[in-house]
């Protein structure tokens, strides 16, 4: 092999051959260059530049369907947004709805793994169908439920037990009502999220642990708020911070709901950001501004819960 | 020098191709593509299309694009001044927005030298084609003439039984309303919530136009208007008859069926087919669906016109759409559409596109004996087509339609607030619209 080698390289002076290797060899960095050069041209253009863009965009008073160039407005749209009573009215309905959505799908998907957590007949099939509403498109969960509502057609009035349609409640336009019935269909959804994650923690739990608490007598709630609380809260920190992030910027669900209404009882941020974007505004410049705004808020949000993530992982 | 010489070539091949390529005349266009929003006139216009196909061999595409997700997709194409359609059949407040932003081309001197405009109806003309009002300059050909009107359940109004009744309790018989306050009080009559019957269904969807559109036709009938000569509307959409026509519209809804608080044309023909109403609005352009066998009480439907107000007005909301031809595309293009739009005009097209289903606003067509007997609701149509009127076209249509919408809603559906507060919270906000568009000077 070492004569036939000497053999071939023997043909082109050493020179020659020093270019055409390194011309076919690429260099370890030229390779991971390759590699990470269409990743960085994607992220660049898909998200960075209209990050950028839009971030200058929240400047000017830009109509994306006039024919006319942005003008510079400095902080007017942020002092508009921040200004106006009815955006706090937003935020407000927001905080309402992602605070009680978030607890109570923490609450009964904890509750479900535990539930869960135990082997027995069946509770393969019955973990499987419990994650089924997740899997739905928001769009087609909202339409579905949206006749479940109804008074005069659905069932859920009837599974209350009102069973004269005259004085069933009606969901989705009473104003006092139309809120909790969105967070019902988002609990419904995204529950069996929370739960998963949680199963997760669980079955990670060494199982010696409980056993030597039960040799020093530990009670059940001692052993489940020492053993299997801190054991699974990293995991279940994670499914609050990613429903908090979803419930924040939730839009499709109450968009095919109440489309924020009746009239702005249920106009959460995005629906207002979408009403203001489109839905024959087209008002660009305060929309981007908002976008903004609930980007800060999330990222605010996203780490505090980070922290405590890392707190709780510490100890 | 190579480079130089690189250069030179690409420059004289560039130019041979360009010399190459011939001047692309309306002949040689083959293909037409109209956006319009998906539903049953849209259909029509692609048999008409088809037909224009059979005449010319130019290949006609509808597009179409669910009502819901239509203005947002045009405003998308029109914000990229994109070539994707040639003609558009847009909605009617769009003419303002459209025109002051260029994507519509002018089709004043096409449609007067070819005598177009005296085939339509003035009213039609104006609301699908005119901007700004009475300058007498045209941006779009009246196609689909539509407006708001009334269905009803024959056979619950000529029961014997119940007309008895009604006299009884209203101290006049039962008949097709003639006024507003007759609707109302037949209205209340048909609401039997423990037979499932309801008096009435009426527009309340709050997404993009619905409960305004339903809202208007009280407001205009009791002599209110969006604003006056100088655009003014402090002590105008809130003046005291406009509050009595929304108590009034709140209190229609209230003998709807429970769940039509987000009702629009496809809900109220739902609750008509389903026999929970005597009476529901719609949009004429919706009744075909009442007039088929999807309808268990077809044969004994009836359809009748938007009653008058206190003071003898009467108005229906417009609905309706008129096409246009896409300003971006060339003029090869333009042509073609333009040939395509004066062959549409043609009153035998137009007849063929009534007979089909679609709502001709030509003059002749809806005036013809033909025309008023082909269905059971096209003589209320062409009596509706007369007094027809339209809310805003200005290019803030968008801006002022939101607060609409938002307090009409929380009168009449939330009930959060009162008739009087809910105008006179949307004229404040109207008010600062227009003040800042310049229409109103301070």
């Amino acid at each position: 092999v070492s004569q036939t080698s000497t053999e071939i390289t023997g043909v082109q002076s050493p020179t020659v051959s020093g270019q055409q290797v390194r011309r076919r060899q690429l260099s370890d960095v030229r390779i991971i260059q390759l590699f990470i050069l269409p990743t960085i041209i994607l992220l660049i253009v898909m998200n960075i530049f209209p990050l950028i863009y839009s971030l200058y965009l929240s400047f000017t008073n830009y109509s994306v369907i006039a024919d006319q160039a942005p003008e510079w407005v400095g902080l007017q749209n942020y002092q508009n947004i921040l200004s106006d009573q009815r955006f706090w009215q937003n935020f407000a309905t927001t905080g309402r709805y992602a605070l009680i959505s978030v607890v109570l799908q923490t609450a009964i998907g904890f509750g479900m793994a535990l539930l869960l957590r135990s082997k027995f007949k069946g509770s393969g099939l019955i973990t499987t169908l419990i994650l089924v509403p997740m899997m739905l498109s928001p769009i087609v969960v909202a339409n579905f439920w949206k006749l479940i509502f109804n008074p005069s057609l659905g069932i859920f009035n009837y599974l209350l037990g009102y069973t004269n349609i005259n004085t069933s409640p009606e969901w989705l336009a009473d104003p006092n009502l139309a809120l909790w019935a969105i967070i019902i269909v988002d609990v419904w959804m995204w529950s069996p999220f929370v739960m998963l994650l949680c199963l997760a923690g669980l079955s990670a739990i060494p199982e010696y642990l409980y056993e030597a608490a039960a040799i020093d007598r530990a009670s059940a709630w001692f052993q489940f708020r020492r053993i299997t609380l801190p054991q699974v809260m990293p995991l279940l920190l994670i499914a609050v911070l990613f429903r908090t992030i979803e419930a924040f910027k939730q839009f499709d669900l109450v968009q095919g709901l109440t489309g924020g209404g009746p009239s702005d009882i249920t106009e959460t941020v995005s629906i207002r950001l979408y009403k203001l974007a489109f839905q024959g505004q087209y008002d660009t410049g305060t929309s981007s501004a908002l976008a903004y705004i609930i980007l800060v808020i999330i990222i605010a949000v996203s780490n505090l819960y980070i922290r405590s993530l890392n707190k709780a992982r510490g100890s | 020098m190579f480079k130089r010489k690189s250069v030179f070539l690409v420059v004289a091949l560039l130019l041979v191709a360009a010399l190459s390529v011939p001047a692309v005349s309306a002949q040689d266009v083959s293909e037409l593509t109209i956006w319009w929003a998906q539903w049953a006139p849209a259909d029509f216009l692609q048999q008409i299309g088809n037909d224009y196909e059979a005449e010319t061999g130019i290949k006609v595409t509808v597009v179409q694009t669910p009502w819901g997700d239509y203005y947002n997709r045009v405003g998308t194409e029109w914000a990229a001044k994109g070539t994707s359609y040639d003609m558009i059949v847009g909605d009617s407040q769009w003419v303002g927005q459209a025109v002051t932003q260029g994507h519509y081309i002018d089709l004043t001197d096409f449609m007067t030298s070819n005598g177009i405009t005296e085939t339509v109806t003035p009213a039609t003309l104006q609301y699908y084609g005119e901007y700004p009002t009475g300058s007498g300059r045209y941006y779009a050909y009246p196609t689909e003439g539509d407006a708001n009107g009334w269905a009803y359940r024959k056979d619950l109004f000529e029961d014997p039984q119940n007309m008895a009744d009604f006299e009884a309790q209203y101290g006049y018989p039962l008949a097709v309303p003639e006024t507003w306050a007759q609707l109302r009080d037949i209205a209340e009559f048909f609401t039997r919530p423990d037979d499932g019957l309801y008096g009435i269904g009426v527009y309340t969807q709050d997404d993009y136009d619905a409960i305004t559109m339903g809202f208007e036709n009280v407001f205009f009938s009791y002599g209110c208007d969006w604003f006056d000569e100088g655009f003014n509307v402090l002590g105008v959409i809130n003046k005291p008859e406009c509050v009595e026509a929304l108590e009034l519209y709140k209190e229609l809804y209230s003998f709807a069926p429970p769940g039509t608080n987000d009702a629009f044309f496809q809900e109220m023909n739902d609750a008509f087919t389903n026999g929970q109403t005597a009476m529901i609005m719609n949009y004429f352009a919706f009744f075909p669906a009442l007039d088929s066998d999807q309808n268990p009480y077809r044969e004994s439907t009836g359809y009748f016109v938007m009653p008058t107000g206190p003071d003898g007005g009467q108005y229906a909301a417009l609905g309706g759409q008129g096409i246009s031809v896409n300003a971006y595309i060339d003029d090869a293009r333009k042509q073609a559409s333009l040939d395509f739009i004066k062959w549409f005009a043609q009153e035998d097209i137009q007849k063929r596109w009534a007979e089909l289903g679609g709502y001709t606003c030509n003059i002749n067509v809806l005036s013809s004996e033909e025309f008023l007997n082909q269905t059971p609701y096209n003589a209320a149509f062409a009596q509706t087509m007369t007094f027809v009127k339209d809310f805003w076209n200005i290019p803030e249509f968008g801006q002022l339609l939101e607060p609409t919408q938002r307090h009409l809603s929380a009168a009449i559906v939330a009930g959060t607030e009162d008739p009087q507060t809910a105008l006179d919270l949307m004229a404040e906000e109207h008010d600062a619209i227009l003040v800042e568009a310049g229409y109103i000077v301070e």
